[in-house]
């Protein structure tokens, strides 16, 4: 049977493969992308409308007023001339040259011209020392940097003698001299009460003028510069940066207060938390402008800036506190459990087994602390200090530039956005790495 | 603290140094130091105070509450004038703290909701209008969006003598809703209820026609649950609503009217005036914090396994049936906690009123009395105290909540 | 481990410790410097210029006294007070001289305990109105929406006004003279209210200052003033006297310009024993005799300074009006130099 069938006899055998054909229009390309992504619904086609008609809306609002913005001003009177000649009377233009000509102010205050390779160099150490902190990769020697770096950063900006920094290191150096030297011989508690007690008494009567004599004997220092010089954005980041550091330990302590046994510990930190927590910061600047002065001896009297970052530090402890805790919360039980087992008491195993670990499931929170803190150093202008917005203020004082309003603020607003969002990115990388290790 | 416990030492009598190396009383022994620090600077801090105050010859005492303010304001929720007490213009400052911040809690519930949902979307373009709404509030700052919104408020409303006609019969402006609500740059006017005593009964019937809606819901939930009967709801709850309202209000004669907002001398008058200042403040509130709120919902809805969605799908549930009956009512549990301390967030926040001048109980109590009186250290005593409350007060409802929470886990 | 940034702040940054206590003049001279208050930014009394330099009518003065006390006008401090901390940066000692267009009142100046050493400028809350809205007179703003600066007594003068004209008004505040001046150009609100002086100076920058007028009526008194902690005499002085040599100085016909040539000696004693050159008055409060002379030189005259700041020749263009002096009809009158 099977010779009958010579090919002959069929009808149509297909030797080649066919062409692949097109998908229809409809299921291919940028068209079925349209339709899946914006037309998949009735509700989703409005929304997308909706959606294109907001944006065209606001670019056909904005755009023509950005693109004719003029730079190249001395007034805003100037700005208006220019645009008067180059593209009628009336029409909107924006007035960029308010930027042109105050950037440096917006950007560093009333600090000298010539001294802005400080406070540059000192964010780049900055950088430099939370680098160890943040990624894993730079080697772990850089830590001796990060230690150093604070005095390193108050050195470069405000200037002054080198020795000021160098007498309050110095006390630290005292204080750990105090537990590696005197415990052995006197045992550990009277080793850390000196270890608290002989800094401080150092601090407050021996390091001021011990660092005058150093500074006759060997005047080495750079040019100072005042606290009623910094401003716009540099003022901002010092507050919100130092806030943030010096809020650590007490933020740590405060957490680990939290989690005590012990009674009045744990009420008190509880109760330093919500205080500090329940009222808005703007109250605490105020009370720091308006109320420290009074809470202190009489006659004291340290600036404003000093002020603010003592309250702002207070103020940031109690969140770093919480984030801190949501840390040891996080750790297994077992890791406490496993500490004691060890026979270490409380405080080693803080610091040798929970505070590392917790601190590093902290550290996407402590950061989204500091762009809150950053962002909140915008309130310092209600007591008087300039800030960018408080600049933005005293700029549109001056007869040149009085008047102007949008310009400013949108520059201030982008620099905001780009701090923000780049470390908001970089604390998103950090939980999402976290979160891959820990599974 | 550390757990180990060391056999009990044999009779030997109590010895000094037990306080510090016996675990049984070091804990002891440092709370009573800590107590001894806290007390000493509680002392000197309190110290130092009165001997400042002496030195600038000032006194600790409240009796400036008592005395005329001086000062008027514009927006009041209870009867205030100039001649009133600084004691009554803090509680109007209270009052429009409260205001603007509740309403700012709704607001910001409902732009937080929708962004959080509709940046999930498939719908590419909303998803990303979403993100760039997001990223752009919690990456700049409250204060500068407060100034902002204000001011693009001002210049982009009409102001409310371009609703004047000329001779022509033209206008640069009109009313919206048939001449009733007039959106101008110095606020909102929208008609206001007027009724007399007949009024009250009106609302009465109204909130009690609310409750049974409730009630019958509850029930109806009831019966389904209990007896497998299903009881209908949506067409009685419409016909609650409106009925026995509407009855009482055509019998008693109509005692409630509208009272128009009408243009005349420099302004609009009648009606309620909602100031621009309030509705700024709102606004900004409610979208930076709904940004915030936004992440939460978005968290929340991740945070339910994809297994519910596709269960639900399997099931025939359409994709916004699934969100609301499915993944929202789980997503909630995880959504609730960060999202009251939002809005304690917003209610601190509302202090930032300064910016725009909206006389919350800062500006009157912490500005302008403190200012005219010199009682910085009283007012701001009293004003922090009042902030402390109100959060103390929500964080305790939000434990309360976390515990019923807590409970109905299996 | 890093509060070690604090205790460094603390001793080497916050070393401004200023009592409030009877020695201001000692510790301005030991600490070089002048903490002066000032407003964060008011149109032709205080604000920076690009160079980050404070100039203004109100800094003039702290130059002037800067230059009287430390020889240097340049060695100012200038913080920048709201009209919320201004009174309590200078009860705290932040600062040792106010210089911010405050307005000396009883109760600031007996009750929160500070001295006014004088008045630099008279001035009175008045109305702008936009010229459209035809009203010529602030009796006729019954209803009208006004904006006003919050934090000053321009709102205790404003509800006085209009409670004792029995007519209604609505309340604008604001926070900041640049705020009150966007408020009121796109009609949020009908009629601006503040010192006459920042009115004009407001006006002065609009784009068509024509288009709007003020009001005739000025509703209170302002006398504007530097002031001084209680208890300090000397320092008191001082600054009472380096302001009332500047005014006599315009009176005298003494400048910047001609003060050093004048300084030699003249015919007229009052103006040898105001630069020092007969006499010794500097001494009486602890400075040297060129004292006046050296402010002076430093910012000019009372006249001068007016001219340069907020006269008719800036843009700002006030008149003299009651801060001519008194031979020329205004209010400026300086004790002798005797």
């Amino acid at each position: 049977m099977a010779d009958m069938h010579s090919e002959a006899d069929l009808a149509f055998v297909r030797e080649t493969m066919l062409a692949q054909k097109e998908p229809p229009i409809a299921e291919q390309g940028a068209l079925k992308w349209l339709r899946e992504n914006l037309f998949s619904s009735w509700l989703n086609a409005i929304l997308t409308v909706l959606s294109l008609l907001l944006v065209y809306w606001v670019l056909a609002h904005t755009l023509p007023w950005l693109l004719r913005g003029v730079w190249d001003a001395g007034s805003l009177a100037e700005c208006r001339e220019i645009r008067d000649a180059r593209y009628g009377d009336g029409v909107d233009a924006a007035c960029f040259a308010v930027i042109t000509d105050r950037w440096q102010q917006l950007l560093f205050g009333f600090y000298p011209r010539e001294l802005y390779w400080r406070p540059i160099l000192a964010l780049l150490c900055f950088f430099a020392a939370i680098a160890p902190v943040l990624f894993a990769r730079v080697p772990r020697q850089m830590l001796g940097f990060t230690v150093a770096a604070p005095f390193l950063i108050f050195l470069l900006l405000w200037g002054g003698t080198i020795w000021g920094p160098l007498t309050v290191a110095l006390g630290f150096v005292i204080g750990w001299a105090c537990i590696a030297f005197l415990t052995k011989p006197l045992g550990r508690l009277v080793a850390t009460i000196a270890a608290v007690l002989l800094p401080i008494i150092f601090w407050l009567f021996l390091a001021g003028p011990l660092a005058r004599e150093l500074g006759n004997i060997l005047p080495i220092g750079l040019e100072p510069v005042g606290s009623k010089d910094f401003g716009g954005f540099m003022l901002s980041f010092v507050i919100g940066v130092a806030g943030i550091i010096l809020s650590l330990p007490l933020g740590i302590l405060l957490a680990l207060g939290r989690q005590s046994d012990l009674f009045l510990i744990n009420k008190v930190s509880v109760g330093f938390i919500e205080l500090i927590r329940g009222v808005p910061l703007i109250v605490w600047l105020f009370t720091a402008s308006l109320l420290l002065n009074y809470f202190l001896p009489p006659g004291t009297n340290f600036d404003i800036m000093l002020r603010v970052i003592i309250m702002v530090t207070l103020f940031s402890a109690a969140y770093i506190a919480e984030v801190v805790r949501g840390g040891l919360a996080a750790l297994p039980k077992g890791q406490y459990e496993a500490a004691d087992a060890l026979g270490l008491d409380y405080w080693q195993s803080m610091r040798l087994i929970i505070l590392p670990q917790a601190l590093k499931i902290a550290i996407p929170g402590i950061v989204s602390t500091f762009i809150g803190l950053f962002k909140d150093t915008t309130l310092v202008v209600f007591i008087g200090l300039l800030d960018p917005i408080g600049l933005s203020n005293s700029i549109r004082a001056t007869t040149d530039w009085n008047g102007i309003y949008w310009e400013l603020f949108l520059f201030i607003g982008i620099m905001f956005w780009i701090f923000c969002f780049s470390m908001s990115r970089y604390s998103m990388y950090l939980e999402r790495k976290l979160t891959r290790e820990h599974r | 603290m550390s757990t180990t416990t060391d056999a009990p030492a044999p009779d030997q009598g109590f010895r000094l140094n037990q306080l510090i190396y016996d675990t049984r009383y070091r804990s002891m022994t440092i709370q009573i130091v800590a107590l001894i620090v806290l007390l000493t600077f509680f002392g000197w801090l309190i110290n130092n105070t009165i001997e400042n105050l002496e030195a600038l010859g000032k006194d600790f005492d409240f009796g400036f509450l008592g005395q005329r303010a001086g000062y008027d304001i514009n927006q009041v929720l209870i009867p205030y004038d100039s001649g009133s007490t600084h004691g009554r213009a803090a509680l109007v400052g209270i009052l429009n703290t409260l205001l603007v911040a509740v309403l700012g809690c709704i607001l910001a519930t409902v732009v937080g909701v929708l962004a959080g949902v509709l940046r999930l979307s498939k719908n590419w373009v909303v998803g990303r209008l979403m993100t760039v709404y997001v990223e752009a509030f919690r990456n700049i700052p409250l204060l500068l969006w407060i100034i902002l919104i204000f001011a693009l408020m001002t210049e982009a409303t009409p102001q409310p003598r371009a609703f004047l006609v000329d001779e022509s019969g033209n206008a640069d402006a009109s009313m919206l809703l048939w001449d009733s609500v007039a959106i101008t740059n110095r606020g909102v006017f929208i008609p206001a209820p007027v009724g007399g005593a007949a009024a009250w009964f009106v609302v009465g019937v109204f909130l009690a026609s609310i409750a049974a809606i409730f009630l019958w819901r509850r029930y109806a939930v009831k019966k389904l649950l209990d007896e497998g009967k299903v009881v209908p709801t949506l067409l009685p709850s419409i016909l609650l609503f409106f009925v026995p309202t509407l009855v009482v209000f055509f019998l008693l004669g109509r005692p409630i009217s509208l009272a128009y907002p009408e243009l005349g001398g420099f302004n609009f008058n009648g009606g309620i005036q909602v100031r621009n200042s309030l509705v700024a403040l709102w606004l900004a509130l409610s979208l930076y914090t709904g940004a915030f709120i936004a992440e939460i919902v978005r968290g929340g809805i991740l945070a339910i396994s994809k297994g519910q969605t596709e269960a639900a799908y399997a099931l025939g549930l359409r994709s916004g049936v699934t969100m609301r009956l499915v993944i929202l009512p789980q997503a909630l549990r995880v959504i609730i906690p960060p999202l009251i301390s939002q809005y304690l967030n917003l209610t601190k926040n509302s202090s930032l009123a300064i910016a725009v001048g909206y006389m919350d109980v800062r500006s009157t109590l912490g500005g302008i009395t403190i200012n005219q009186t010199g009682k910085e250290l009283e007012g701001m005593l009293l004003l922090g105290l009042f902030y402390l409350l109100i959060s103390l007060l929500i964080s305790g409802a939000m434990n309360i909540y976390n515990n019923r929470v807590k409970l109905k886990e299996r | 481990m890093k509060t070690s940034v604090l205790f460094g702040a603390l001793t080497v940054a916050g070393l401004a410790a200023g009592t409030a206590s009877a020695q201001t003049l000692a510790d301005v001279q030991e600490a070089g410097v002048l903490d002066c208050g000032v407003a964060t930014g008011l149109t032709g009394f205080a604000s920076p210029n690009a160079a980050g330099e404070w100039e203004g009518f109100d800094v003039s003065f702290c130059r002037a006294v800067a230059a009287a006390v430390l020889d240097d006008p340049m060695a100012v401090n200038f913080v920048p007070t709201t009209g919320q901390t201004r009174f309590t940066a200078l009860a705290s000692g932040e600062v040792d001289l106010l210089a911010r267009n405050t307005t000396w009142t009883f109760s600031r100046d007996v009750d929160l305990g500070f001295e006014f050493v004088g008045v630099n400028y008279y001035d009175g809350q008045g109305f702008m109105v936009p010229r459209e809205l035809g009203v010529t007179s602030a009796r006729d703003l019954d209803g009208a929406t006004v904006c006003i600066q919050t934090g000053t007594t321009t709102e205790l003068n404003l509800a006085d006004y209009f409670r004792v004209n029995n007519i209604s008004y609505e309340p604008v505040p604001v926070e900041t003279n640049a705020e009150a001046q966007q408020q009121y150009l796109a009609n949020a609100c009908d009629v601006y209210t503040t010192d006459a002086s920042g009115l004009a100076a407001t006006r002065a920058t609009f784009e068509n200052p024509g288009d709007h007028v003020i009001l005739p009526e000025i509703i209170s008194k302002e006398p504007l003033g530097p002031l001084v902690r209680h208890g300090d005499n000397q320092w008191g002085d001082i600054a009472r006297w380096t302001l009332n040599a500047l005014i006599a100085a315009e009176e005298l016909g003494v400048t910047s310009a001609n003060v050093a040539e004048l300084a030699e000696g003249t015919d007229n004693p009052e103006i040898n024993r105001l630069l020092g050159t007969e006499g010794d008055l500097g001494a009486m409060f602890g400075l040297d005799s060129d004292w006046a002379q050296r402010a002076i030189a430093a910012v000019g005259n009372y006249g001068e300074i007016f001219e340069q700041n907020i006269g008719e020749s800036t843009p700002i263009g006030l008149a003299r009006g009651l801060n001519a002096q008194w031979t020329e009809g205004g209010l400026l009158y300086s004790p002798p130099f005797r």
